[in-house]
């Protein structure tokens, strides 16, 4: 569907409901020396080697890589799917040990259940817990009015644009009030216009719920414009090369990608992406010439 | 219509000639106008074949002698059952055999799709029977249940069962991961993932299995009726072939065809109530 009916309804500026705002301090996420790997025995290759990260509670991380370079896999051991084999994951202190409430996961495809209405899907996690439908509901009409589109609560996904359908997809996650926000490029699969809407409409909801997020994107000026860190990642295995601090005063506008700041940083990153990028495709050409 | 429309295109669009009048064409879409043609068509050929005589009465009655043999059927029976009876006997086969296979059908695929281990052992029992003509299936049962409506029942559940396993173990098998994935990541528990998840997912291609299955069964019905009954429609016409009566034949032909569509729509509106998203 068009961009321009996303346009037509993007959330306007919405007062807090005080009960949104989470506990204060609440949310640090450690990764304390992580390894994961994959395979079994001659094939076991490691994805992700000695990843070490620390999101201070209400942070916007956005974790920055080359295709393969093992960042969605850290964000799948974040939210308990796949084990590390060596290593510390906590939230505020508590080891991950598999998936759980506490940490909203918003995927690339909104993975909204298509049997269930706008109002039930963001209601899922919520009912899940409670078990009241009531409540449940309640409460999901809060977070639709949140990511503006309180109209649509008896549409089916499928009568949704891709835009809408990912706005749907992080009131879902936010539903359950987590104390992290786990965003693997949740605007990947949107076109350019979209994606840019999409972005100032996150820093919104964001502003008013500001909950944790590790947000994983392999697009420079994303994670630029979103982030109060940039954790850039390299390939085989995966690993932090730099950790920089995006020091552009929030709320921020689209303007500010033309700001001094956001190009020094831009100018940094892509540094870093370059020769990560080339590092990847030497390799592969390597693994091609022996095989 | 563009919004810019020139006074001639407007005078050529005016002097088009006009089959229908405009409600008449709005009621009656160009497919939908096709479909009653071809209809009536094929009935005005039957009663041009019956007046003059081309085919033999005996072997083509005239639509007026098949409505005759309707109500007389209706009103004063057939070998001592009024149609509806008849009509009765056979539904209460199928939908017997039909909503058994459904208990355990639907159930039983769907753990199959769900764990190798329970495929294992009843695939290939499935896989065996099915490919088997029911009605060679059927001299066995009868041989074990007599003719009554128990050997029935049983061959119908035995037709009805294979599409109805096979299409909702295939639906278990492929529900996308990522739903689970998202649901477990909503705090979902294995019960609460079977119920908002595994199930609604299996729900279309269960739809499909129950729909194929129906109609499968219900053709099987007319045959199973054929080998051995006393009432029913299949057995009626099988019965009156015997004696020649054509228009007792055509007649149950039509009844069985309309109660096969009946049946059909039913399990549509099913489909419908069962898996109101795809609808939208």
């Amino acid at each position: 569907m068009s961009a321009g009916r996303d346009a037509m309804s993007m959330p306007p500026p919405l007062p807090v409901p005080t009960h949104l705002a989470p506990t204060p301090g609440r949310g640090r996420l450690q990764l304390k020396d992580i390894s994961i790997a994959y395979g079994e025995g001659a094939a076991r290759r490691t994805v992700v080697e000695r990843f070490d990260l620390d999101v201070e509670p209400g942070e916007f991380v956005c974790v920055l890589g080359p295709s393969g370079c093992g960042k969605s896999t850290v964000l799948n051991a974040v939210a308990g799917f796949v084990p590390a084999a060596r290593g510390l994951l906590e939230v505020d202190g508590e080891t991950i040990q598999g998936p759980g409430a506490d940490r909203g996961m918003v995927f690339q495809q909104a993975t909204l259940f298509p049997w269930k209405s706008v109002l039930e899907n963001v209601a899922f996690g919520p009912l899940m817990s409670t078990g009241s439908t009531s409540t449940a509901e309640q409460r999901a009409r809060t977070f639709l009015s949140l990511v503006g589109l309180a109209a649509f609560e008896k549409h089916y996904p499928s009568e949704l644009s891709g835009g809408m359908q990912q706005r749907v997809g992080i009131a879902r996650a936010l539903a359950n009030y987590p104390r992290v926000l786990l965003m693997d490029e949740p605007f990947g699969a949107l076109d350019a216009q979209t994606r840019a809407m999409m972005q100032e409409a996150l820093l919104n909801i964001w502003a008013e719920f500001r909950t944790t997020v590790l947000f994983i994107t392999h697009d420079i000026e994303e994670a630029i414009f979103l982030g109060d860190r940039v954790v850039v990642m390299s390939a085989n295995p995966g690993r932090i090369v730099a950790d920089i601090r995006v020091d552009i005063p929030r709320p921020r506008t689209p303007e500010v990608q033309f700001s001094e700041t956001f190009l020094a940083i831009k100018r940094e990153c892509f540094a870093h992406i370059r020769s990560e990028t080339l590092k990847a495709f030497a390799h592969q050409q390597n693994a091609t010439a022996l095989s | 219509m563009t919004a810019v429309e020139t006074a001639s295109e407007r005078a050529q669009r005016a002097a088009r000639p006009k089959l229908l009048p405009a409600r008449l064409r709005a009621a009656l879409p160009r497919t939908r106008l096709l479909t009653t043609l071809t209809a009536a068509s094929l009935f005005a050929l039957w009663w041009l074949a019956a007046h003059y005589a081309w085919v033999n009465p005996l072997f083509l009655p005239s639509p007026k002698a098949v409505w005759d043999a309707f109500v007389r059927t209706a009103t004063v029976g057939y070998q001592g059952s009024l149609l509806h009876e008849h009509l009765i006997a056979s539904l209460y086969r199928v939908l017997a055999g039909y909503a058994l296979a459904c208990l355990v059908g639907i159930p039983l695929g769907i753990v199959m799709g769900l764990s190798r281990d329970v495929k294992a052992v009843f695939d290939p029992v499935i896989e065996f029977y099915r490919p088997l003509p029911p009605l060679a299936l059927y001299t066995l049962i009868v041989m074990w249940l007599g003719i009554g409506d128990a050997s029935k029942v049983a061959i119908l559940f035995l037709a009805a069962l294979p599409p109805l396993t096979i299409s909702s173990m295939h639906a278990a098998a492929s529900v996308d991961p990522r739903y689970v994935k998202a649901a477990k990541s909503l705090g979902a528990n294995s019960r609460q993932l079977f119920r908002h998840v595994f199930l609604p997912a299996c729900m279309p291609g269960i739809c499909t299995g129950m729909r194929i299955s129906l109609g499968f069964t219900y053709t099987v019905l007319v045959a199973a009726e054929i080998v051995a009954a006393t009432a029913g429609l299949g057995w009626m016409i099988w019965d009156a072939s015997k004696f020649l009566l054509g228009d007792i034949v055509i007649m149950g032909l039509f009844v069985l065809a309309f109660t096969g569509m009946a049946l059909d729509f039913l399990i549509r509106l099913a489909e419908r109530a069962l898996t109101p998203w795809r609808f939208r």
